[in-house]
């Protein structure tokens, strides 16, 4: 990913340079392996600090909340949905930003990659073209990246950015036969107590540290219904019925907005596989809408609008 | 003070004998990392991790705790008097304590424990405990514990200590408390002065080795609002989700907050792990809050545990070094690099 990172430079550098933009948002390599920290450079002669590789999986949409710059950021295809949403949505001017878009293979699954060298220490971990040189203390393991990535990346079919300014290459072909939503169909089969079952293993182990929901573009509500404190919506203990409370109501709260972009699963710190909770309403957005989030700056979101021939089966 | 050493089969064995002493927790395979459970739900003990993904903190001071319950019912005699709720402080043992998450609770005693102020179930819960540690032989690159007051082999807060020797633990007591736990342990042989010899080369072998990496030693001379007001805030906040895992994963965070839920007419008083990093966390009920921006909030992190600490009680930070923040900020914001920035400080620079 050499190329992609001096491509960024040299595109960051010139748009402070002349401009273009006052801030650009991207990220700088990390200080662990297989962890980038998002950046903003204000400076042209900062620029050397950005970075990319298989690592930058959050979402840089997140940022963009409530700023007033002109802006300039990277967008892999998921996040340039975001960035979409957030302009469909009124958080964002489109003219206050100048979207680089990235074309994008997928990121990293840490975890997986950690499970996979039996959860020994990783010392480093190298992106070299299409493998994932990753070494520790007694050992070095080549990983192919296509192996290795995140759950939402392997079924991405969205690569590359749909809105943007600039390209930082050419785009790379979108992933064919993908199956998104083959999980969702194992729990929609489950009788009514399996469910239950199922999604209370899946947050057994939640801390309620919020790493999923801030982590998430959609998640830009000055006050979050979990933190209001006048009135208490929800008990803000560990108990089990308002963890799932608050999981649900995030979840719903992003139907018909979810990009899949896998962010809020890859920052969880106890590993929750956060996707089981939105994937179903992005599946059902897109069977009974023909709605994907984030593709269209010229069509509202079906929970948006109201059209007498919407779907209403559910209504007996 | 008694040391014994054991095969490591041996060992395993006599932790399973100790129920009718202690409650046992040790930390448990759970998915892709350990944590601390009871060994009632061990399928398999291994003394092999890193450390656990959560520290032991949560054994003492748990993440929700109720203090007090009451009735609401006007019928009641005794409606709207709060009653304490009963609380488990039977002795326990916790046992392959990492060096680093021992010396955080000494840190953590100056709030919970001290002449002004004694938190009564944070005492009880750690007087009942016995903290029976395992040195690190080999600590990770993100681990700084030398840098911040303690060290891979640091007894600090700890009533016995395990050393992995290869194929035996040493185990060696270090308080009363844990010469009780080892008089407990049925089998192991007395240590020799070789065995002696060999753990106390290895812990100064791996201690040498590691290195110190994290400066801390100009914090307390740097003056307050300098560092308050330093221009490096808004950089280092900038990724900052303002999640809590930083705070949740620290065995030295001890904010917390205090709620009443209530069912129809019975309630209870709960205290639940806070984070500063949490719009909620200094929202007064005037409705002003002195925090109210990210940085703001990521500031007193840093802040507190790297300058107000090091002032209030002049012995070093509120860190322990386990690198747990390091290893899972979701974005990366890693204390060393912060700790650095602060401690390199300039005023007027």
């Amino acid at each position: 990913m050499i190329q992609y990172t001096d491509k960024i430079r040299e595109i960051a550098g010139r748009l402070l340079k002349d401009g273009t933009v006052e801030v650009f948002i991207g990220y700088r390599k990390g200080t662990v392996p297989m962890m980038n920290e998002p950046v903003l450079i204000r400076d042209p002669d900062q620029v050397d600090t950005l970075h990319w590789d298989v690592n930058c999986g959050l979402n840089l949409c997140n940022y963009l909340t409530r700023r007033t710059e002109k802006i300039g950021i990277l967008a892999t295809g998921c996040n340039s949905r975001n960035i979409v949403t957030h302009i469909i949505e009124n958080q964002i001017k489109r003219e206050q930003l100048y979207i680089v878009g990235i074309p994008c293979t997928g990121m990293v699954d840490h975890r997986a990659v950690k499970r996979a060298v039996g959860g020994k220490e990783i010392l480093s971990a190298e992106q070299q073209g299409e493998k994932l040189i990753v070494k520790g203390a007694d050992f070095e393991k080549t990983f192919e990246i296509k192996e290795i990535l995140q759950s939402n990346c392997a079924v991405c079919r969205h690569r590359n950015p749909v809105e943007v300014d600039e390209m930082v290459a050419d785009p790379v072909p979108e992933q064919e036969g993908v199956e998104p939503y083959k999980d969702v169909e194992s729990v929609e089969g489950m009788e009514p107590r399996k469910k239950w079952e199922f999604f209370t293993r899946l947050i057994s182990r939640c801390l309620r540290c919020y790493a999923c929901r801030n982590a998430c573009p959609l998640c830009y509500c000055p006050t979050c219904f979990v933190d209001e404190s006048r009135p208490q919506w929800v008990g803000k203990s560990n108990d089990p019925t308002d963890t799932m409370t608050f999981h649900f109501l995030r979840a719903y709260h992003c139907a018909g907005r979810c990009t899949d972009c896998g962010a809020c699963e890859r920052v969880c710190p106890v590993g929750i596989s956060m996707r089981q909770f939105t994937k179903k309403l992005n599946k059902d957005a897109e069977e009974l809408f023909s709605w994907e989030a984030g593709l269209t700056m010229e069509q509202r979101p079906p929970l948006d609008v109201y059209r007498p021939d919407d779907y209403n089966d559910f209504i007996k | 003070m008694a040391n014994k050493v054991f095969s490591k089969d041996a060992w395993l064995e006599a932790l399973g004998g100790l129920k009718e002493h202690y409650r046992v927790f040790l930390p448990l395979k759970d998915g892709d990392f350990f944590t601390y459970k009871p060994i009632e739900e061990a399928k398999k003990i291994h003394f092999d991790y890193d450390n656990t993904r959560l520290s032991p903190k949560g054994l003492i001071f748990p993440q929700s705790e109720r203090m007090f319950e009451f009735s609401l019912d006007t019928q009641d005699p005794e409606a709207n008097i709060l009653k304490e709720a009963p609380k488990d402080d039977s002795p326990r043992a916790i046992v392959g304590v990492r060096p680093c998450d021992a010396h955080a609770v000494g840190l953590v005693r100056r709030n919970f424990d001290n002449p002004e102020y004694r938190d009564p179930w944070w005492v009880k819960h750690v007087e009942a405990a016995t903290y029976v540690g395992l040195g690190c032989n080999a600590p990770c690159a993100t681990c700084f514990c030398k840098s911040v007051g303690g060290g891979p082999f640091n007894e600090e807060g700890l009533d016995a200590m395990m050393v992995d020797l290869g194929d035996r633990f040493l185990v060696r007591a270090l308080t009363e408390k844990g010469e009780e736990f080892l008089s407990r342990v049925q089998g192991g042989e007395a240590a020799d002065e070789e065995v002696l010899k060999e753990a106390r080369e290895l812990a100064q072998k791996v201690t040498d080795e590691m290195p110190d990496t994290v400066p801390t030693g100009r914090l307390k001379d740097l003056p307050v609002m300098a560092l308050f007001e330093a221009p490096f805030w808004e950089e280092v906040a900038f990724a900052c989700l303002n999640c809590g895992t930083c705070n949740y994963l620290c065995p030295t965070c001890w904010c917390f907050d205090i709620q009443d839920e209530v069912y129809k007419t019975e309630g209870i008083r709960l205290r639940n792990w806070d984070s500063c990093m949490f719009p909620l966390f200094t929202l007064h009920g005037s409705g002003h809050n002195p925090r109210d921006q990210k940085f703001q909030r990521v500031r007193q992190r840093f802040m507190h545990k790297l300058k107000y600490y090091v002032d209030k009680y002049g012995d070093g930070v509120q860190c322990s070094g386990c690198g747990r923040c390091v290893q899972f900020c979701p974005v990366n914001i890693d204390i060393r690099r912060v700790c650095g920035l602060m401690d390199a400080y300039e005023p007027g620079a």
